[in-house]
């Protein structure tokens, strides 16, 4: 099967050199990345490879020591302004949820958009609303998240992200945490949104996933780009003798 | 002489007075140490060197040193530059006291909130100041309640010290008019029975605030 490119020439995010140490480990050798408008890439590699903090550095989450990084065509400065501008356009979606605790769903969802956008309350909860239907949860909007499941959790991470209108989504490894049989859930909601052409640059071990929804695969280690492809020769000819092991190891 | 324990619940109530002025004290100094303390915490967790350092050296003078001592300095200390009444001397004094331990249960509180609450925050755009203020604050007191809770009866009890600068307070009271009759024991067990109803009063609407704050929690 071949896919249709759908994704424009347009960059959305251009990563340049950007290189990260924690300590004397260094983690990110000279990373170069681009994602297209509309492109979903699928980051896939072993444990401590790097995938995890060039997300985070892509949000700057983490600092990087050099290199730059550009969103559309704008470089971003590595002031608290800046940062935050592109951050309201730039969903981030953890492994681990991160919901706020002290906040019903409805009220998760609703507070960037109020505090952030200052967005009118009427407004934000009408957009909530139409979130949660989305991801499927709209009848616990009052619940707290201490009462939900972990797949119920990243949804409503999902439509947290969502309700800040992002062009971009980062998922850093938005299934890993789920007991196997939430993890569905989960990626149906980001297939759904692939579909409706979010850019979306994610962190994942779920290979039917990236085979499915990827329109391109990179995968590190060690803090390198060691390959990248298509899914259908990345999968079916891998070049790197390192890719090949890994592909032999989990599928 | 044997004690004459019935003059307790006679004189009970001459106390009152007294034991209203240790109230205000005890309030007005636990007022001040919560927003000096929140002050301070913030300065001990803040990458500014300088305020860090100067936080740091306030929390560790002040924890360091006998809070008679500190009551004294306000009092006597200071007089020399400014001359200040019994009551203010004591309120500055224990705020200033109470600032300190405050400081390092909010310092605790904030830091026991997962590090990802603040990257979500930040995540969707929100400045350092409206995650702390909307999201990790919220959060880090109410973890903070039961420690604050004690740091408050504790605050309660050390007014007692403002005896020793002339604050007609609860001990003082008790003590004058032991010396008067010499029935310390008496009027003694009169001031610890007010503690003690303050100290309980206080320590049932700290347990409330906690359980009614627990309602989202697991």
């Amino acid at each position: 099967m071949v896919k249709v490119a759908k994704r424009s020439d347009k960059s959305m995010i251009r990563v340049e050199s950007i290189n990260k140490s924690f300590g004397d480990n260094q983690v990110l050798h000279d990373i170069n990345l681009t994602v297209h408008e509309g492109e979903v890439v699928v980051i896939i590699g072993p444990s401590g490879s790097g995938k995890s903090t060039l997300l985070r550095c892509i949000n700057f989450l983490e600092k990087s020591e050099s290199g730059q990084i550009y969103f559309g065509e704008e470089l971003v400065v590595h002031k608290e302004n800046a940062i935050n501008k592109m951050r309201q356009n730039v969903g981030m979606v953890f492994q681990h949820f991160y919901l706020f605790p002290h906040m019903t769903v409805l009220g998760n969802i609703i507070e960037g958009p109020i505090q952030v956008k200052g967005m009118k309350k009427q407004e934000a909860i009408k957009l909530a609303e139409e979130l949660l239907d989305k991801v499927g949860l709209l009848d616990k909007k009052d619940f707290y998240p201490a009462m939900l499941s972990g797949g119920e959790k990243q949804r409503v991470a999902i439509a947290r992200a969502l309700a800040m209108s992002p062009k971009f989504m980062l998922f850093d490894e938005p299934t890993s945490a789920l007991d196997p049989e939430l993890v569905g859930d989960v990626l149906n909601v980001m297939n759904q949104l692939a579909k409706e052409g979010m850019t979306m640059l994610v962190v994942t071990h779920e290979m039917g996933f990236a085979k499915e929804v990827a329109d391109r695969i990179i995968f590190m280690d060690e803090g390198k780009i060691v390959e990248e492809g298509n899914p259908d020769s990345f999968f079916l000819n891998p070049e790197n003798e390192r890719v090949k092991d890994f592909l032999g190891c989990i599928i | 002489m044997n004690y004459d324990f019935s003059l307790i619940i006679e004189k009970f109530p001459i106390f009152l007075p007294a034991a209203l002025e240790t109230l205000k004290i005890a309030a007005a100094s636990i007022l001040m140490g919560v927003i000096l303390g929140l002050i301070i915490a913030f300065g001990r967790l803040s990458k500014h060197k300088i305020i860090y350092y100067l936080s740091t050296l306030y929390v560790t003078i002040i924890r360091g040193t006998p809070i008679i001592l500190q009551l004294f300095i306000v009092y006597y200390g200071l007089a020399n530059i400014i001359k200040l009444d019994p009551y203010p001397s004591a309120i500055i004094a224990f705020g200033v006291h109470n600032a300190a331990y405050i400081a390092e249960i909010f310092r605790g509180s904030i830091l026991s909130i997962d590090k990802g609450q603040m990257e979500a925050a930040r995540s969707i755009g929100m400045s350092n100041f409206l995650a702390m203020r909307r999201i990790i604050l919220p959060q880090a007191f109410k973890r903070a309640v039961p420690n604050l809770g004690n740091q408050f009866i504790i605050a309660v009890k050390d007014s007692s010290l403002a005896s020793t600068i002339a604050v007609r307070e609860l001990l003082l009271k008790s003590q004058q008019l032991g010396s008067s009759t010499f029935r310390f024991m008496e009027y003694l067990l009169i001031a610890g029975i007010y503690y003690l109803i303050i100290t309980v009063i206080l320590s049932f609407f700290v347990n409330k605030l906690e359980k009614r704050l627990a309602v989202n929690e697991r």
